[in-house]
């Protein structure tokens, strides 16, 4: 029997470091690792005696990707734990935000890192010269994300101005409206963006996954909702722990995430999208069926065309609410901290993003867990490449191995993110 | 570096959140540029294929947190003519060097639970205390006009025009009223390094160093008059205990309020 090694040291086109190795024995996989390396950084130890108005701010720097998502889990959970709702302009600001960051975030995906892929490009540069003007419309597309970013957040990365309760400063409308011809513009390059990905060339694959996903009673979700899955789990945020579990595995600086009762499962864009279908904007729906996306899609190839669909989903959302806005009376819900228990979860682009704080009566954090998407995915990327591979075993080693990177590519994922935490082994430095 | 062959680039993460590097790629207007005058030999975030060294240019992000990135960081530096570190996590031990407060056993018994496979150092530490850097560039994240100026000014040769005064001066210069003299709210501005444009107190909140100590900065006064105005000593400390928690001036001062 002829066996067979797959090894990627270090993967590419991905946030954070980590590798692959595959062992392959006649046409079975022996041995499969998603091995991340990228070294723990302990938020969850060192948000013990922070106050609890620092973790929007300190969470943020768990991923330069999308900060976004780490504040906006963050502020939620503090505000559940103190009992504080914040509606009106200041809840709209954040889908604005969120908006931003969900178009930012997938278009880096779409364009920089996961299009070359398909193409047979080692990067988007090397694709550009090839496919004249496509980088360039992801570029103004991924920038009209960063300007709602910064204009909301106060920056693109690490944004300043989120704040438990609202913001530091809410903008006016008329700061608001310089953003609407760029993004009248960017409706257009997003339509046209589904259009490009969806005629890509897409390796078969149809996965039975657990989709796991907020649902909210009318939008599609950023902020709020139940989380439900397409195996009838429906339940309140705070229940999230009663059903779902981490392990640590040996080879991985990332904890595993896995449903109690079934196992693994699959978070973001295609979960968010076959759970949410009806959800979706008119235009959003119209797109995907042209496209030749059903409502569910199950092959995790084509999540460049789900996430191109959200992306002109987060377009046609902004312009709704930058056109809806009025000026809030104030820019932040007052905080009376005490003690209690908070959780947050909110959709980051890669999917849901859980925040727990435990905080005492002075208003300082006494415990921290946070459990981000990518470490939620692990298993779901791992079952992929088992069945892939035994689809694809006779291909050479070259191409097989380019076949798995894509796979990977496929869930965006975000190293950086799931390695936070964990227990450690100390060396003396 | 007037030669024919374009210069070879190539960016390094450690310890880190990605955040600094990606500034790179959100240079919208310009990435097309760049890759036109450098050589893009190495940036796994953004391609995957590797040119082999020496680079003429490396961008480093990240802290040195493992023994494996101890060793790395110094193969990173014979492979490099000039070395360039980015953001707080390089240039200071970045938020994961709030662990270097800890006492190591106490730290263990809070987050050490089964003996796992994880190998970390007891400190995380900036770039600089373990090579050799040829410049570093403040911020979390770093300022991508900053991060743009600085690789054109390496590239033709020239001292990059990136200031050393505070925050303060960025305040006057947009003419933002000043947060802690008209509000009252505790402002890092007065000794925290400019770069940022002075973004926080123009958002009606006080500065939180994001780019780390000035040059001589005056931290001990500036507590004291925090100290006058009613601000407890925890606070002080964890004011001075963020991203740039392990950055000398930033440090001694905190730990002259820890008790």
């Amino acid at each position: 029997m002829t066996s067979k090694t797959i090894k990627v040291n270090y993967l590419a086109r991905v946030e954070g470091e980590g590798g692959l190795s595959v062992k392959i024995k006649g046409n079975q996989v022996t041995d499969l690792q998603l091995n991340i390396f990228e070294p723990p950084r302990f938020f969850e130890a060192f948000l013990r005696g922070r106050r609890y108005d620092e973790a929007p701010d300190i969470t943020a720097r768990i991923c330069g990707i999308c900060p976004v998502a780490y504040q906006m889990s963050a502020t939620h959970a503090m505000e559940n734990a103190f009992g504080v709702t914040v509606g009106g302009p200041l809840r709209a600001l954040r889908r604005l935000l969120y908006c931003g960051e969900w178009i930012e975030s997938h278009t880096l995906h779409i364009y920089l890192l996961h299009a070359p892929d398909f193409l047979g490009f080692p990067d988007a540069i090397h694709m550009a010269k090839a496919h004249p003007g496509v980088l360039e419309r992801g570029l103004q597309l991924k920038k009209i994300g960063n300007q709602i970013v910064s204009l909301v957040g106060g920056r693109e990365i690490h944004p300043i101005n989120v704040k438990v309760g609202g913001f530091y400063k809410a903008p006016t409308k008329a700061e608001l409206y310089t953003l609407y011809e760029p993004l009248q513009w960017a409706m257009d390059a997003a339509r046209e963006t589904v259009r490009w990905v969806a005629a890509l060339p897409f390796p078969a694959l149809e996965r039975d996954y657990e989709f796991v996903a907020l649902r909210h009673s009318d939008e599609y979700p950023f902020n709020e909702g139940r989380l439900v899955s397409s195996h009838g789990m429906d339940i309140a945020i705070a229940d999230y722990e009663e059903h779902f579990v981490e392990e640590h595995v040996p080879y991985s600086n990332a904890l595993h995430s896995r449903l109690k009762q079934r196992g693994a499962y699959l978070v973001g864009p295609l979960a968010r999208y076959s759970l949410n279908f009806d959800r979706l904007t008119p235009a959003a729906q119209e797109a995907a069926r042209a496209a030749g996306l059903a409502e569910v899609c199950r092959n995790p190839f084509k999540s460049i065309v789900v996430r191109s669909v959200e992306l002109l989903y987060a377009c046609e959302e902004a312009l709704r609410i930058i056109r809806a806005y009025e000026y809030p009376d104030v820019a932040a819900e007052a905080i009376q901290p005490h003690a209690g228990i908070g959780h947050g979860l909110t959709e980051a682009p890669r999917g849901i993003l859980y925040h727990r704080y435990c905080i005492d009566d002075q208003g300082v954090i006494t415990e921290a867990k946070i459990v981000p998407p990518t470490s939620q995915n692990q298993k779901a990327i791992e079952a992929d490449l088992r069945e892939l591979i035994g689809k694809n075993v006779d291909l050479a080693r070259q191409p097989l191995t380019w076949l798995c990177e894509q796979a990977i590519r496929n869930y965006d994922p975000c190293i950086s993110c799931a390695t936070h935490f964990l227990k450690l082994q100390i060396e003396p430095g | 570096m007037v030669s024919k062959r374009k210069p070879k680039l190539a960016v390094w993460k450690f310890a880190s959140c990605d955040g600094c590097q990606l500034s790179l790629l959100d240079c919208e207007d310009e990435l097309l540029s760049l890759v036109g005058r450098v050589e893009i030999a190495n940036f796994a975030e953004a391609s995957r294929a590797v040119i082999r060294g020496p680079y003429d240019l490396s961008l480093v992000e990240g802290s040195i947190t493992t023994p494996h990135d101890a060793e790395r960081i110094q193969r990173v530096r014979r492979d490099s003519k000039r070395l360039i570190v980015i953001g707080a996590c390089a240039t200071a031990g970045g938020i994961q060097a709030l662990r270097n407060f800890q006492d190591v056993k106490e730290f263990v018994s809070i987050v050490y639970a089964t003996p796992d496979y994880i190998a970390t150092l007891d400190k995380s530490t900036p770039i600089a205390a373990h090579v050799p850097v040829d410049f570093e560039l403040r911020g979390c994240p770093v300022n991508k006009k900053q991060l743009l100026e600085l690789i054109s000014a390496l590239l033709s040769g020239r001292k990059p025009n990136i200031p050393a005064y505070s925050v303060c001066v960025e305040c006057k210069q947009r003419g933002t009223v000043c947060v802690m003299v008209a509000r009252g709210e505790p402002c890092m501005g007065p000794v925290t390094q400019a770069g940022c444009g002075a973004l926080c107190p123009s958002y009606v909140r006080g500065c939180y160093g994001c780019f780390g100590p000035m040059e001589n900065p005056n931290v001990e006064s500036l507590t004291a008059e925090w100290r006058h105005r009613g601000v407890q000593a925890p606070d002080v400390v964890r004011a001075l205990r963020s991203f740039n928690a392990y950055a000398e001036p930033f440090r001694r001062e905190s730990e002259a309020h820890d008790q």
